[in-house]
C-alpha cells in the first residue's frame, strides 16, 4: 500500500503536472522571446494544420512502426535463444552492456561508422568496391536503423522474460504431438508470450514515436520527426505554445495508439 | 488402434562426461503394459525421451515393430508423450487441447468434434471442454494430457510419472484407469515410475533400472519374488537382508550360519558351494510370528523391539536371541479371533519357509 503511494505521489509529480503543464502552455499565446502569454489562444495548434506538419507526423508514424516491427523481428529469436542458453546470464549482461555508454556517444559511433569517411565506406574504398563513397547516413533508413539498435535491448528483455517463464515442456509437447519447430512457434510459443510482446512492441514503439536525437544526428532534413519539430519551435522558433501543441497531440496519438493496441492484444488471449 | 511392439537395443546417452544410460537393452511387445520403475535420477525419463524422439541417442537403436526410429523425429514418431508435468498448452481450452493434433491433420470441424467428444467420454472430463488447463484440478489435467495424446492416435504411448504428483487416494483411482484404459485401446504402454507399488500392480512387465542400467525385466511377480540382485530386493518392496555363509549343500537346499542369526536352512536358488559367503533377501510377510513354540525347520526366539500398527496389517521388529532385527509383517485376518495379539516387549517365536528366501548375491569362498 506505501508503495503505490509513493508511486502514485512519483506518477503525478512527475509525469500528470508536467503533462497538464504542457497542455495548457498549447492553448496560450506565444511570446516573441519564449515563453507564454497567459491568455487563451488557439494559434500553437492552427501552426500545425499545414502539409509540412501532416508529413512529419506521417514520417514519425511509419518510421516507428516498422522500427518497432523490425525490432521485434530480431528481439524475439535473440530471447529465444538467450531464454534458453546454459549461459544466459551472461549473454543477458552482454545486451544490457551497450546501457552502460551514454546513448549520444552510441549515436555518434554510428556516425562513425557509416559516414561518408566512416569505417564502411573506408573499407569499400580500400577492396575497391566505391570509388568515393556510398551515402548512407540521412535518411529515413538510417533512422530506422540506429532506433532498432538503440531500443533492441528494450524489447529483448520482457520477450526474454516471457520466454524463460514457459514451461520447456509445452514446446515439446507440440512437436511430440506433430507440430514441425517453426508450427510450434507460432502455434505455442507465440500466443503464451503474448503478454511480453505487448510489452515490447509499447517499450520501442513509444520511444520511437518520441525519437528526437537519432533523426537529428543521422536523419538529415528530409527525415526530420516531430520530436525535432518540438525542439526547434521550442529554440530556435521561440514559439512554446505551437511546441507544446505538437507535444500533446503526440502525446495522444501515442496513447490512443497504445490503447487500442493493448485493448485489441487483450481480445484475443481471452479468445 | 493397434500398438507397435518397441525394441531398445544397446542405447547409449552422455549428457558432458556424464553417462544417463549404459546399454540399455529392452524388448516391449505391442500392446503391453509395460513398466520402467527406477529412483530418481537412474534414466527413465532420458529413456521415455529417446523412444518418443525428444532426445537422441549417442549409440544403439531404437525400432518401432522391427524398424529403427532413431531418424524420425518426434512429430513424425507414432509414439505419443504424457509429460511428466502434463505440459497441457495453458493458452487453449480442454477441447482445443485435445483437439491440437487433429488441426494439425487439417481434419474437418464435425470430424474434429466427433473425436475430441469421443476422448472426452473415454477419459470422462464432460462438461470441462471450455475450460482452460489453469481451472483444472491435477486429476483433470492428466485426463487432458491423456486424451490429447490418445486424439493422435499413437502406437505407443509413453507416461511419465502420470500419476506421482497427485495425492495417494486419487494415484489409485487413475492408476486403475489407466489400466482399464489400455485394456480399451490396447496400444502399448511404456510407464516410468519411481513407485515400485504403482508399476508392481499394474503392469504386464517391469525392467528396474538403477545408475542409468537395467538391473531386471520380468513381470512384477518375478521381480518382487525372485529378485536379481541387492538393488531389487530392497528397491521393491521391503525385505530382511541377511549375511550368510554357506556350511553344507544338498541338492535342493543349503544350510548357511548368519552373524545375528544362527544356522538356518535356505532354498539353492543359484549355484554355491561350502565356505561361500551369500546374501539372503526374506520378505517380511513371509514370516510367521506367534508367541507359542512355532513348528519348523527355521525357527527363531526374540523379542518384539518395535510395534506399528497399519490397520490391514502390523509390523513388528524382532530382535532375535543372537541379535539381528527381522522385520516381520503380520496381516489382520479376524479380529481378536486369530490368537493373542502380540504386543511390543512380547516374547515370540519366528519361523519361516526355507522356500520364501533368496540368495541374491554370492561371493566365492
Ligand atoms: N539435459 C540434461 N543435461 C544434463 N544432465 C541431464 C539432462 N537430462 C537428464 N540429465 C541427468 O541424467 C540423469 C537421468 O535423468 P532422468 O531425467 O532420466 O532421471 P529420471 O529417472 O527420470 O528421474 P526422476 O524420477 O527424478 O524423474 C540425471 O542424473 C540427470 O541429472
Ligand atoms: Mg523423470
Amino acid at each position: 500500500m506505501k508503495y503505490i503511494t509513493a508511486y502514485t505521489l512519483w506518477l503525478v509529480v512527475f509525469f500528470v503536472i508536467p503533462l497538464i503543464i504542457i497542455l495548457s502552455f498549447s492553448f496560450l499565446e506565444k511570446t516573441p522571446y519564449g515563453g507564454v502569454n497567459f491568455s487563451f489562444s488557439l494559434e500553437g495548434y492552427k501552426s500545425l494544420l499545414t502539409i509540412g506538419y501532416l508529413r512529419i507526423l506521417w514520417r514519425t508514424v511509419w518510421i516507428s512502426i516498422i522500427s518497432t516491427f523490425i525490432t521485434i523481428i530480431f528481439a524475439l529469436p535473440t530471447a529465444y535463444y538467450i531464454a534458453k542458453s546454459k549461459f544466459k546470464n551472461f549473454l543477458l549482461l552482454l545486451v544490457v552492456i551497450p546501457f552502460w555508454t551514454n546513448s549520444l556517444i552510441r549515436i555518434y559511433a554510428w556516425i562513425f561508422v557509416l559516414g561518408n569517411n566512416g569505417i564502411i565506406n573506408q573499407f569499400l574504398k580500400l577492396i575497391g568496391l566505391v570509388d568515393s563513397h556510398i551515402q548512407f547516413l540521412y535518411n529515413p533508413w538510417a533512422v530506422i536503423l540506429v532506433i532498432v539498435y538503440t531500443y533492441l535491448p528494450y524489447a529483448i528483455i520482457p520477450l526474454y522474460a516471457a520466454i524463460e517463464r514457459l514451461d520447456n515442456s509445452i514446446f515439446e509437447a507440440a512437436l511430440d504431438l506433430g507440430c514441425s519447430k517453426r508450427k510450434a512457434f507460432f502455434k505455442v510459443l507465440i500466443p503464451n508470450i503474448k503478454a511480453g510482446l505487448v510489452a515490447s512492441i509499447i517499450f520501442v514503439l513509444i520511444p520511437a514515436m518520441g525519437s528526437y536525437a537519432i533523426p537529428d544526428l543521422v536523419g538529415g532534413v528530409n527525415s526530420k520527426m516531430i520530436g525535432n519539430e518540438i525542439a526547434r519551435q521550442l529554440t530556435t522558433a521561440k514559439n512554446w505554445p505551437a511546441a507544446s501543441a505538437i507535444s500533446s497531440i503526440l502525446t495522444l496519438i501515442t496513447l490512443l495508439g497504445v490503447i487500442i493496441f493493448v485493448k485489441s492484444s487483450k481480445k484475443e488471449v481471452l479468445n | 488402434m493397434l500398438g507397435s511392439s518397441v525394441e531398445i537395443r544397446n542405447v547409449d546417452k552422455f549428457f558432458g562426461d556424464f553417462q544417463a544410460l549404459d546399454k540399455v537393452n529392452l524388448q516391449i511387445k505391442r500392446g503391453e503394459f509395460f513398466s520402467l520403475l527406477g529412483p530418481s535420477g537412474c534414466g527413465k525419463t532420458t529413456l521415455l525421451r529417446i523412444i518418443a524422439g525428444l532426445e537422441y541417442p549417442d549409440s544403439g537403436d531404437v525400432l518401432f515393430d522391427g524398424i529403427s526410429v532413431v531418424s524420425i523425429p518426434a512429430n513424425k514418431r507414432e509414439a505419443n508423450t504424457i509429460f511428466q508435468n502434463y505440459a497441457l498448452f495453458p493458452h487453449l481450452t480442454v477441447f482445443e487441447n485435445i483437439a491440437f493434433s487433429l488441426r494439425l491433420k487439417k481434419m474437418s470441424e464435425n470430424e474434429i468434434r466427433e473425436k475430441v467428444e469421443k476422448l472426452i467420454n473415454l477419459v470422462r472430463l464432460e462438461g470441462q471442454e471450455n475450460k482452460k488447463p489453469i481451472q483444472l484440478s491435477g486429476g483433470q489435467r492428466q485426463r487432458v494430457a491423456i486424451a490429447r495424446a490418445l486424439a493422435n492416435e499413437p502406437k505407443v504411448l509413453l507416461l511419465d510419472e502420470p500419476v506421482s504428483a497427485l495425492d495417494a487416494k486419487l494415484r489409485q483411482e487413475l492408476l486403475l484407469e489407466l489400466d482399464n484404459l489400455h485394456d480399451q485401446v490396447g496400444i502399448t504402454f511404456i510407464y516410468v515410475t519411481h513407485d515400485q507399488a504403482e508399476a508392481i500392480s499394474v503392469s504386464d512387465h517391469v525392467a528396474v533400472m538403477n545408475n542409468g542400467r537395467i538391473v531386471q525385466i520380468g513381470t512384477p511377480y518375478e521381480i518382487y519374488e525372485s529378485p536379481a540382485d541387492r538393488f531389487v530386493a530392497t528397491f521393491i518392496g521391503e525385505t530382511n537382508l541377511m549375511k550368510a555363509e554357506v556350511v553344507d549343500v544338498n541338492d535342493e537346499f543349503i544350510r548357511v550360519i548368519a552373524k545375528g542369526l544362527g544356522e538356518f536352512s535356505c532354498y539353492k536358488d543359484k549355484e554355491v558351494s561350502k565356505g561361500d559367503k551369500i546374501l539372503l533377501t526374506l520378505r517380511p510377510e513371509k514370516i510367521k510370528i506367534s508367541t507359542k513354540p512355532l513348528e519348523g525347520i527355521n525357527s527363531f526366539h526374540g523379542v518384539v523391539e518395535e510395534e506399528i500398527y497399519m490397520g490391514y496389517q502390523t509390523k513388528y521388529f524382532v530382535r532375535l536371541d543372537e541379535g539381528y532385527i527381522l522385520k516381520i509383517y503380520k496381516q489382520h485376518v479376524n479380529y481378536l479371533l486369530d490368537e493373542k495379539i502380540i504386543h511390543w516387549k512380547d516374547e515370540v517365536f519366528v519361523t519361516w519357509n526355507p522356500n520364501d528366501s533368496f540368495i541374491v548375491e554370492v561371493e566365492k569362498g
